[in-house]
């Protein structure tokens, strides 16, 4: 019975969403006053798809293996919570997911937004309904997780072992979570461009969620990149693979979209642009949700290759994009730009801002496909890795980090002050990172020093907004920004150090031996078998030491049962100054064990400068909402916009 | 901004879209082929993998007309599917032996006597040497062995029903 309530929540839930482009339609073509229903009807279209998604979960957390889906994915003998998260770790789930995430969103923009026209509203309630609507039909038509086995079988096949991580549980509804905050963000510029009303007004109901989507893209693709470096047990943090690329690519747009949208709410202006990165933001994200669903390319994280779900997802893509697209030729001109800025303003500064994280998100999403065309057109197959990307992006995101210390000391339309002289501590700090890292490091690579010079500059300009003025009286998205900017530093210099100092040790060592890396000798103590709910394991112990004292790290060698899969689990030792990376792996003919070793000075700073960026954009998020909460209490304020 | 300006996106996401379709189309082949097509088998000695079947030794593999030699494990799901195929090829009188990978007698009872057992002969590679030994790098794989032991093709992942006709077509040619 659960997974048929679960089925006929769905069906309505569709019902109502495509009541909702009724009434959409109704709202555009007449002077029907729809706002009102509208708004029930969204909220209780995110009712429904939530009571579905809750009776996937519950299917999954009772192990009902008469439901295919749970059959496929889960096992009996998983830890529980492994069992609760099998229910997204699937394609059938994820996309459950997925519309259970928009809907809701629709829900809140429903329920909460008050801040736009009505027939604005409207417009942009009925273009989520659209979006929705989509998913629906492939959910109810191509790929139902509720569809039930006869007779059930006694128990599952399991799960991806490498997918059994607490990483799982959280990073995949992190992402959809910010996908479906930039499709808020798309509805409503599809939304303005129908009824024509692109201003500050659009802008500032946007930005909450903008801000949102951007914070978790932020926090997912951090968690992801610690999950790639622990979990895979290779020592990097980001590989440029392509399903890595494809949350990069909605982060950029996002991060583009996130300081233009600055500009509409404040001076009215990049009207036009940002109607168009708002639609770009949204359309990376189907393609990134295309990309790893489809598993058209080649990736570490491999997914099966599914031409129907796969045309489906393409299908939904060229839809949505083409249709906004058309749209945007269609309305965009008679979009009236808004106040004029000179040169040297804040306005130009986020101008070129915008410009720079566009040219990086070109070259990641050329990179990520041209493999791709290339086999289209001349049928050579190759492939595009690191070199490429880091060559390319590189460069431009020191020098976007560096303008990223000077543009939020710029006023808004014309810059009358001496900016530069500001500079001097900032510019100071980087000549003296630059001269320590020759006398320290005279070897490392141009990118590293250049990293280095940047981060230091960048350390010291990102607290400048704050110096001029009482800290403590500074608006919250001030500090938001500051935080930010101060966390992109800090990875840098994480990234810097990473790339300039590591040291890799990759061995053969017999039981009593000791190998060096970096600073470190490491002895290789025993190797005895362990097992755990689900999996057997060798697991290797090792003594670290340097100078004085020592640790002890235990990598194993997990042998999954429920599908056979052998997986690293890397033992990873965190110190102020760095970490200590050790994986365990076979032990060859002669009775030794193969040892990967590494030694990564300040490598944790990547993922605290990720953490504090997101941070950063929580603290402005809640400087926007805080003062709207506080003004819900005044009827007179509600009287007056609702 | 002029209208040719603002159609340019379209004609963009036109190109990406025909270019994600082509894909879809036409999944990349990311199988490699192993090095030991056209070269003559490893010399290789396994033992029985199940009870009352006898074990697999290359020169086993000599016998002047050719036939299939079939990588497959009990744990491997897409192998349970190619049973069919195999019982097929079978009945139209292809000889087929097997090398059944990290594998225990029990369970590889239980799987032949769920999916049927095509082979004449089934070695057992506890440590995946022979395997590694062919060239191939995962299960299920079909290697087609002509009549003086030299290995003439390889497929890999499970034969499906299209592939019949194929394999029987192969093996007629190296008669």
């Amino acid at each position: 019975m659960i997974a048929e309530t679960g089925l006929a929540a769905l069906w309505l839930a569709a019902g109502l969403a495509a009541y909702q482009v009724f009434l959409m339609v109704l709202a555009l073509r007449s002077s029907v006053e729809v706002a009102r229903p509208m708004r029930g009807v969204a909220v209780a279209q995110g009712m429904l798809t939530l009571i579905a998604f809750a009776m996937l979960l519950l299917v999954f957390a009772r192990s009902d293996m008469s439901v295919s889906l749970v059959f496929a994915n889960s096992n009996s003998a998983k830890p529980f919570i492994y069992k609760v998260a099998g229910a997204w770790g699937n394609h059938e789930g994820s996309m459950l997911m997925w519309v259970t995430i928009l809907a809701i969103a629709g829900a809140f923009v429903a329920f909460f937004s008050r801040r736009t026209g009505e027939r604005t509203l409207a417009a942009a309630l009925g273009s989520q309904a659209i979006l929705a609507l989509g998913f629906y039909a492939f959910l109810l038509f191509a790929s139902n997780p509720f569809a039930r086995l006869f007779p059930a079988p006694p128990d599952g096949q399991g799960l991806n072992p490498l997918l059994q991580d607490p990483g799982l549980a959280f990073h995949p509804p992190t992402l959809y979570l910010g996908y479906v905050g930039l499709s808020v963000a798309f509805s409503f510029a599809v939304g303005a461009l129908l009824t024509g009303e692109v201003d500050a007004r659009l802008a500032r109901a946007m930005r909450p969620w903008v801000l949102g989507a951007w914070i978790l893209l932020t926090l997912g693709i951090t968690a992801g990149s610690y999950w790639a470096y622990y979990e895979l047990g290779w020592g990097g943090y980001w590989f440029w693979d392509p399903v890595e690329n494809a949350s990069l690519m909605p982060w950029l747009a996002a991060t583009a979209l996130l300081h233009s949208i600055n500009v509409l709410a404040a001076r009215g202006a990049l009207k036009a642009w940002t109607m168009m990165l708002a639609v770009i933001a949204f359309s990376m994200s189907m393609v990134g949700t295309f990309l790893v669903r489809s598993g058209i390319l080649t990736s570490v994280h491999a997914f099966a290759i599914d031409p129907e779900r796969g045309t489906f997802l393409l299908a939904l893509l060229a839809i949505y994009v083409g249709a906004a697209f058309i749209l945007f030729a269609w309305r965009g001109a008679s979009l009236k730009e808004g106040a004029p800025f000179e040169l040297v303003s804040r306005e130009s500064g986020l101008v070129v801002n915008n410009l720079l994280l566009s040219v990086i998100l070109g070259i990641v999403f050329l990179g990520t496909l041209y493999p791709l065309f290339v086999e289209a057109l001349t049928a050579e197959k190759l492939s595009v890795g690191a070199p490429y990307f880091n060559a390319v992006a590189g460069p431009l995101a020191l020098v976007l980090a560096l303008l990223v210390g000077i543009g939020p000391l710029l006023s808004w339309r014309r810059e009358r002050r001496p900016v530069l002289r500001q500079l001097k501590v900032p510019a100071l700090v980087c000549v003296g990172a630059l001269v320590i890292t020759v006398i320290v490091a005279p070897g490392i690579g141009i990118l590293p020093r250049a990293g280095f010079t940047v981060a230091g500059f960048l350390l010291a300009a990102s607290a400048l907004p704050l110096a001029n003025r009482n800290p403590f009286r500074a608006p919250l998205a001030t500090w938001g920004m500051v935080v930010a900017h101060f966390g992109i530093a800090v990875a840098l210099a994480g990234m810097a150090a990473n790339a300039a100092f590591s040291s890799e040790r990759l061995a053969i060592a017999q039981l009593g031996e000791a190998l060096s890396v970096g600073p470190w000798q490491v002895e290789l103590v025993s190797v005895t078998p362990t097992a755990g709910k689900n999996w057997t394991a060798i697991e290797g112990e090792l003594r670290a030491s340097r100078g004085s004292g020592s640790i002890t790290l235990t990598p194993e060698t997990r042998y999954y049962s429920d599908p056979p899969t052998e997986t690293n689990e890397s033992a990873i030792e965190t110190f102020w100054d760095g970490q200590l990376y050790t994986v365990i792996g076979k032990q060859d003919p002669s009775g030794a064990w193969q040892l990967r070793l590494w030694w990564k000075p300040f490598v944790t700073l990547i993922w605290a400068g990720g953490a504090l960026i997101a941070f950063g954009g929580a603290l402005a998020l809640l400087g926007r909402l805080l003062p709207f909460l506080r003004r819900r209490r005044h009827p007179e304020w509600r009287r007056g916009y609702a | 901004m002029s209208r040719g300006l603002r159609l340019i996106p379209i004609i963009l996401l036109l190109f990406v879209l025909s270019g994600l379709a082509w894909r879809l189309i036409k999944p990349a082949d990311t199988a490699v082929p192993s090095q030991m097509v056209t070269r003559p088998l490893p010399q290789f000695t396994l033992p029985a993998a199940t009870a009352g079947q006898s074990g697999l030794n290359s020169n086993d593999l000599v016998t002047g007309r050719p036939r299939l030699l079939n990588i497959f494990a009990s744990w491997c799901v897409p192998c349970a599917s190619e049973g069919k195929i195999l019982q097929e090829l079978r009945r139209r009188g292809v000889e087929i032996d097997g090398i059944a990978v990290r594998d225990t007698p029990d369970a590889l009872s239980a799987f032949l006597n769920r999916n049927g057992n095509p082979y004449e002969r089934i070695g057992s590679d506890r440590k995946s040497e022979v395997q590694i030994a062919l060239g191939s790098s995962g299960v299920p794989e079909t290697f087609v062995i002509d009549g003086r032991g030299v290995i003439r093709r390889q497929y890999i992942g499970p034969l499906n029903a299209s592939n019949i006709p194929g394999v029987l077509r192969e093996l007629e040619q190296m008669r």
